[in-house]
């Protein structure tokens, strides 16, 4: 019973360095059953380095990195984990159901080879050299193979690169289910709505260190900015001027606005432009949210630099 | 609420890999390192191809120039050059490309049993080895007519399967050193003046002392050594050519296998 209260996988203080760079700068993370994370960051921000760690690829130069309280370098940790890394190509000549047959036979209990097919999409696929395959199919075969040992953890390095609306859809089907059955995922990605349509936690990264965790809510909430549309005469340049609007460009017909204040400059906007039409104001999105909490860190970072 | 049916406790805290389920992920990766040469002309063809087509020209058809014991003495020089093929380019290649493209990467990440790799790749080039090999000794007794014993046959066919072992351990450590696409002439490098300096393409005696004195130092001079004593046409000292290509595979492989346990 006492292992249903450990963790999935946790870092507790741990540092990172490639010669004089350091990677990872005490980076405190952890990941319960069932809890989908989303590991978001601009390249060299450390999400890498992280996972790395957490397979057991690389050793850490400080502090903890437990894989079910084990050292993630212990196979035993391992065969309760699914792997899909972005940057692996597979052996070409193999056939999707040998790469499955392969890959299942390293777990003690496996799914078949068929349910794992199915369970990804590609059960009519099998017969099929992997070469032969388009990127989206490719990715829905390392899917699979992510998913073939019964995983109770899961890590998905981009999953739905290179696919389609339709089967990124139906990859996101298959993670929600995973999910439910009490499978943990770790989620790496560029694709903000991804992250939002399927993480409970977000956790950015930047240089290295963790700098925001949190539902996705909580993280949209951090940054205040809401996003004002409508169509004006008015000119987005002479906008941007006013206090209340942080930034002002057309997009199309309409006219785009951040600001930190949208009761005021929506008030102002009507009495300035009574002909003003189709307004919409929203709450700042992942995106926003992201972008504003990257920058910021670097603009910290920036002035510790200055200030050293 | 004690009645609570969680099913994550169904779940056992660890599940333990049976022993049969072990060495059946071996069996599996050996399969699939089979299947995968197999299915690879590029690697297949010219392994395959080089060394009997060789034999054919210099053992049998121009043979007879070079005296009766022709037929005999490019079997042992051919069986040699054609099993270090490949345990060069079956690991060293291969290691080079997957260490590079993240295959490697991605097993690691895996719970394949750690030595299934290697060993994987370990079949592949003896079973590849003793169709070469296999290949010669009938070329050599069908259409040279080769004065074979069935003892000097079997020998022959063992010492040319299991001499592929040191050229596996070469291979791990080279592709263990070297990344990517630039391996296959890297290992072109090493493979082509070493068979020349082994005295496989011509004898040692016709080449500078030099180069002569240079011999012992190729683990393919002393696998050759052994195949010319397997049928017949070779000076004895089998126990210190074993002894040698011996101490060559194990330090090749622990070096490689320390290299790569460092750097992936």
């Amino acid at each position: 019973m006492s292992n249903l209260q450990l963790p999935v996988a946790r870092l507790i203080g741990t540092i990172k360095n490639y010669g004089a760079l350091r990677a990872l700068d005490g980076v405190d993370l952890m990941l319960q059953r069932g809890e989908l994370l989303a590991l978001l960051g601009p390249n060299g921000a450390g999400k890498s380095t992280a996972i790395g760690l957490l397979l057991g690829l690389i050793r850490a130069d400080g502090g903890t990195v437990e894989l079910f309280g084990q050292d993630p370098q212990n196979i035993d940790a391992r065969r309760r984990i699914g792997v899909m890394l972005q940057s692996a190509s597979l052996p070409p000549v193999l056939r999707v159901g040998e790469l499955l047959r392969l890959t299942a036979s390293y777990y003690p209990s496996p799914r078949s080879v068929q349910e794992s097919a199915e369970m990804a999409g590609i059960a009519d696929l099998l017969k099929r050299p992997y070469a032969k395959l388009s990127g989206g199919q490719q990715r829905r075969v390392q899917f699979a193979m992510a998913l073939c040992g019964r995983p109770e953890l899961l890590f998905l390095d981009e999953p739905t690169v290179g696919m389609d609306i339709d089967a990124r859809q139906k990859l996101w089907v298959a993670i929600r289910q995973l999910v439910a059955e009490g499978c943990a995922v770790v989620l790496t990605t560029h694709y903000l709505e991804e992250a939002e349509s399927l993480a409970d936690r977000v956790c950015v990264m930047a240089q290295g260190r963790v700098i925001s965790e949190g539902s996705v809510d909580a993280l949209r909430a951090r940054v205040a900015l809401k996003r004002v549309r409508c169509m004006t005469h008015l000119d987005p340049q002479q906008l941007a001027a006013w206090p209340e609007v942080v930034e002002a460009r057309r997009d199309g017909e309409r006219v785009w606005m951040s600001t930190a204040n949208a009761e005021a400059l929506v008030r102002r906007l009507l009495d300035a432009d009574v002909s003003l039409s189709e307004l919409e104001v929203q709450r700042a999105g992942l995106a926003e949210a992201f972008t504003e909490l990257t920058r910021e860190a670097e603009t910290g970072h920036a002035i510790d630099r200055e200030a050293a | 609420m004690n009645a609570v049916t969680n099913e994550f406790a169904v779940v056992p805290a660890a599940v333990a890999m049976s022993p049969q389920r072990v060495v059946a992920a071996y069996l599996e990766e050996i399969r699939s390192e089979c299947l995968r040469y197999l299915r690879t002309p590029s690697f297949l063809l010219p392994t395959l191809l080089f060394p009997t087509v060789f034999y054919l020209m210099f053992g049998i058809f121009l043979g007879h120039a070079n005296g009766p014991d022709a037929p005999r003495f490019f079997l042992a020089a051919y069986g040699t050059f054609g099993v270090m093929a490949p345990g060069l380019f079956g690991f060293g290649v291969s290691l080079a490309m997957e260490r590079d493209n993240g295959l490697l990467m991605l097993k690691r990440a895996l719970p394949m049993p750690p030595a299934a790799y290697l060993l994987g790749k370990m079949v592949m080039a003896l079973i590849v080895a003793a169709v070469i090999v296999g290949l010669l000794l009938l070329m050599a007794i069908l259409l040279a007519h080769a004065p074979l014993s069935a003892t000097q046959i079997v020998t022959m066919f063992f010492t040319c399967v299991f001499g592929v072992l040191p050229f596996c351990g070469m291979g791990l450590f080279v592709g263990s050193l070297i990344k990517g696409q630039g391996a296959p002439g890297a290992i072109n490098l090493i493979y082509l003046p070493m068979a020349f300096l082994s005295g496989l393409w011509f004898p040692l005696s016709i080449l500078p002392s030099f180069l002569q004195q240079l011999g012992p130092v190729w683990p393919s001079y002393h696998l050759n050594q052994l195949a010319l004593n397997a049928v017949g046409l070779g000076h004895g000292e089998v126990l210190t050519h074993v002894g040698v290509l011996a101490i060559y595979t194990v330090f090749f492989a622990v070096t490689a296998v320390r290299r790569l346990r460092r750097h992936g």
